[in-house]
C-alpha cells in the first residue's frame, strides 16, 4: 500500500518526548478509530520529531492507525510552534484530511490554533466527547466551558479540516493488535519548514519531581485544610501508596507549600484522572473547574457542608490528620498481604 | 518597548449561575471583570515597561461595556486603551476573534511584544493568543512563566509544559501567553484610577480596520455551537461520617472497599 492508496481522512497528531511516544498519542487513536470507522475512511497518525523508532510507529499501527506520516529531523526534536505548524500545514494541504485531532496539552493547544489560522479551518478546544452526526457526517465536538458548568457541542459545517484538541485521559487507548497492518510514510523535511526565530535552550524538570498532574491516572490533592507545609507529607504519602501524583488547591500553592505546576483549577491545570482525592480542599467553584471530568472523586474534609463533598463519589467527613494515616495503614497492610501471596 | 495586551471582559467566576430550566448560563445581573488570567499579562507588560521604558496598550474586543475592563487595565498602569467593537463582530469564534484582533493590532502600528493571558475563564479555549500570533506571523511562546532577559531584540524565557519548564530564546517582535507564575498582578493605584476615569478610549469599528468581511462575526466563524447542555452535577455519591476512632476505622475500610470495587487499587 502506498500513501495514495490509503484514503485516510481522519488524522491524529502523535506526541513524543525525546523520541518516545506519549500515551496521549494512543488515546487519540482510539478516538480517531471510532470516527474513521463511522465515516468509512482510514486513520492516519502524524509523528513530528526526531529519532522516533520504527517500533514506536508500529505501535501506532497496532493501536489503530492505517497510516503513519513520519516527519523527522534533528531540528524538529523539540516542540516549537512555527516549524511544526509549517510542516503540518504542508501535509494538510497535500492530503486534505477531513478531521484532525491533537491532544489538549501545552503543545497541542499551541500548535492547533496556529495551524487552524494557517489552513483557514475551524478548531474546538479541549473536547471530552467526539462523534459523527448522522446524515451529514459532520464531526460533533463536545467540550466543557465556563468552568465545566456547561457542555457545548460544536461543529464546523463548511471549512476543512474539522479540527479539535482532545482532553488527555478522556479516552483509553485501544489494546495492541499485532495483526494490524498499516503503512509508514517518511515525509521529507524541507529547509523551508524551519523558522529560526525560536530556539530551544534547555529543559528543567519541575523541582517537586512528583510527576505531572495532567498525565496522571491518580491525583491526590491537598488544600489549606492541611494547615502547614509539612503536613502536605500526608498527601504525598497517600499519593505514593496509590501510585499517584500530588496536586494542590490555589491556597496551598499560594502559601508556597508546593509549586504552581501542581495547582489544579481555573488558574491552574485541568485534570481528568481515573481517581482524584481532595484532602482539606473546600471545593470552590474555581477548583472544581479543574476536576469535573475526573472519573472518581473522593473528598476528605471534616466539614459536612464542604462543596467538594457534594460533587464526590465518596465523601469522607473526617479530620484528615486522623483519617489519612488510618487509610495509609490499611493500604500498607493490603500491600504486605499481596506481597506475601506473591512469594 | 511598545507592548500590546489584549484583554477580555468575562463574567465573574464565583458568580456563575445556571438556569435550571434551560441549562444555560444566566448572564443578566452578573458582575463582569477583566479575565483574571489576563491580569498576569497586564502585570508582565507593566514590569517590562518599568524596566525598559515604553508604552503598554490594552485592547479589548467586545461590546461597549468592555470599556469598563479597559479602564481597569488603565487603572493598573496601562498607557492607552483601545476598544474593538462593532455589531458585525458579534458571535465571533476564536478563529474570527483572533483575526479581528490581529487586524486591529496592525492598524495600531508596530509592537515589540504582544502579551496575552493563557486563556479566558469563560470560553476556556486558550486559542485566541496563538491565533493572533499566527495571523500576524509573530513567533509564539505559550504558557510563559518567567522572562529571564531581553537583549538585542531577543528574549530568553521559560514556559511551563506538562512536567517541567522549557527554556527558549525568541526573536522580537513576538507574542507570549503567560501563566500565573509570571508575576502577581498589582492593584490599581489612586493615580491610575483617576487616569482611568478621564482617559479617552479609542474605538475601532469594522470600517476603521482593514478587514475581510467574510471573516467576521458569527458568519465568518468556522465553528458553530449546535447545543448547550448542563453536565450532571451530582454523582449521587456515598457519604461516610467519621467522628471518633471507630468511625475513622470504618471509613477507611469503606474507602478501601470502594476503591477496590472501582478497580483503583
Ligand atoms: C480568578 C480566580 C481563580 C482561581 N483559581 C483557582 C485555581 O486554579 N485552583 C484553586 O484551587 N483555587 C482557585 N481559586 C481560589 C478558590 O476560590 C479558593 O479560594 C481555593 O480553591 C480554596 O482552596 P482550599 O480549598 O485549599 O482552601 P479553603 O477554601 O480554605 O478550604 C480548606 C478546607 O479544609 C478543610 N479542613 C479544615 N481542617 C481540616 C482537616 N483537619 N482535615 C481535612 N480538611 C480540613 C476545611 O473544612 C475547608 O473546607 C481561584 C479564585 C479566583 C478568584
Amino acid at each position: 500500500m502506498s500513501a495514495e492508496t490509503c484514503q485516510c481522512l481522519v488524522w491524529t497528531i502523535a506526541e513524543q518526548r525525546d523520541g518516545a511516544l506519549k500515551d496521549v498519542s494512543f488515546e487519540l487513536l482510539a478516538r480517531g478509530r471510532r470516527l474513521a470507522d463511522k465515516l468509512g475512511t482510514g486513520l492516519a497518525s502524524v509523528v513530528i520529531g526526531d529519532g522516533v523508532s520504527r517500533e514506536a510507529m508500529t505501535e501506532l499501527v497496532e493501536r489503530g492507525a492505517d497510516a503513519v506520516y513520519s516527519v523527522q529531523d534533528p531540528r524538529l526534536a523539540h516542540f516549537v510552534c512555527e516549524p511544526y505548524s509549517n510542516a503540518l500545514s504542508g501535509l494538510v494541504s497535500a492530503y486534505s484530511p477531513s478531521v484532525v485531532l491533537a491532544a489538549a496539552t501545552s503543545s497541542g493547544r499551541t500548535l492547533m490554533p496556529h495551524l487552524a489560522v494557517r489552513v483557514r479551518a475551524g478548531l474546538t478546544a479541549d473536547c471530552t466527547e467526539l462523534d459523527i452526526e448522522e446524515g451529514t457526517g459532520l464531526l460533533l465536538q463536545t467540550r466543557p466551558a465556563i468552568g465545566g458548568n456547561i457542555m457545548a457541542t460544536i461543529k464546523t459545517p463548511d471549512r476543512r479540516p474539522q479540527m479539535a484538541t482532545v482532553r488527555p485521559r478522556s479516552s483509553r487507548p485501544l489494546p495492541r493488535d499485532p495483526a494490524r497492518r498499516g503503512i509508514i510514510v517518511d515525509v521529507p523535511v524541507a529547509d523551508s519548514v524551519m523558522d529560526g526565530r525560536v530556539r530551544v535552550l534547555g529543559y528543567r524538570k519541575d523541582a517537586d519531581g512528583s510527576g505531572c498532574v495532567e498525565e496522571a491516572g491518580i491525583v491526590v490533592a491537598g488544600g489549606k485544610g492541611l494547615k502547614k507545609a509539612e503536613n502536605l507529607a500526608l498527601v504525598r504519602g497517600l499519593a505514593e501508596d496509590l501510585g499517584g501524583v500530588v496536586g494542590a488547591s490555589r491556597e496551598a500553592v499560594d502559601r508556597g507549600w508546593i509549586g504552581y505546576p501542581h495547582q489544579i483549577g481555573l488558574s491552574g491545570k485541568t485534570v481528568s484522572p481515573r481517581l482524584y482525592v481532595g484532602i482539606g480542599i473546600s471545593g470552590a467553584i474555581q477548583h472544581l473547574a479543574g476536576i469535573k471530568t475526573s472519573e472518581v472523586i473522593v473528598s476528605v474534609n471534616p466539614d459536612p457542608d464542604a462543596n467538594l463533598h457534594k460533587l464526590a463519589d465518596y465523601a469522607v467527613v473526617a479530620d484528615a490528620f486522623l483519617f489519612v494515616p488510618e487509610l495509609r495503614r490499611r493500604l500498607a497492610a493490603r500491600k504486605m498481604e499481596a506481597d506475601n501471596h506473591g512469594e | 518597548m511598545r507592548i500590546l495586551v489584549p484583554i477580555k471582559q468575562v463574567p465573574e467566576t464565583g458568580d456563575v449561575k445556571m438556569d435550571p430550566e434551560t441549562g444555560t448560563v444566566v448572564r443578566a445581573g452578573v458582575e463582569t471583570v477583566v479575565n483574571p488570567l489576563d491580569l498576569y499579562a497586564v502585570e508582565a507588560a507593566l514590569r517590562l515597561k518599568a524596566e525598559r521604558g515604553g508604552t503598554v496598550v490594552a485592547l479589548s474586543m467586545g461590546p461597549a461595556q468592555a470599556a469598563k475592563a479597559l479602564r481597569e487595565a488603565v487603572a493598573m498602569g496601562c498607557d492607552e486603551a483601545v476598544l474593538v467593537s462593532d455589531r458585525r463582530f458579534g458571535g465571533s469564534d476564536t478563529w474570527a476573534t483572533s483575526y479581528t484582533i490581529a487586524q486591529a493590532a496592525r492598524k495600531l502600528g508596530y509592537f515589540d511584544l504582544v502579551i496575552a493571558g493563557e486563556r479566558a475563564t469563560d470560553g476556556d479555549t486558550a486559542q485566541v493568543g496563538p491565533g493572533i500570533a499566527s495571523w500576524l506571523g509573530l513567533p509564539l511562546a505559550t504558557y510563559v512563566s518567567r522572562i529571564e532577559s531581553v537583549e538585542g531584540g531577543e528574549m530568553i524565557l521559560e514556559r511551563l509544559v506538562e512536567d517541567g519548564y522549557q527554556r527558549l530564546a525568541i526573536t522580537l517582535p513576538a507574542l507570549l501567553t503567560v501563566v500565573k507564575e509570571i508575576a502577581s498582578p498589582r492593584l490599581p493605584t489612586l493615580r491610575g484610577k483617576k487616569r482611568s476615569k478621564d482617559i479617552d478610549i479609542a474605538v475601532l469599528d469594522a470600517d476603521s480596520i482593514d478587514l475581510d468581511p467574510s471573516y467576521l462575526g458569527l458568519k465568518g466563524s468556522p465553528t458553530k455551537v449546535v447545543r448547550i447542555a448542563s453536565p450532571k452535577v451530582s454523582r449521587g455519591g456515598a457519604t461516610v461520617i467519621a467522628k471518633d476512632d471507630e468511625g475513622v476505622a470504618a471509613a477507611a475500610d469503606g474507602l478501601v472497599a470502594f476503591l477496590e470495587k472501582k478497580g483503583l487499587l
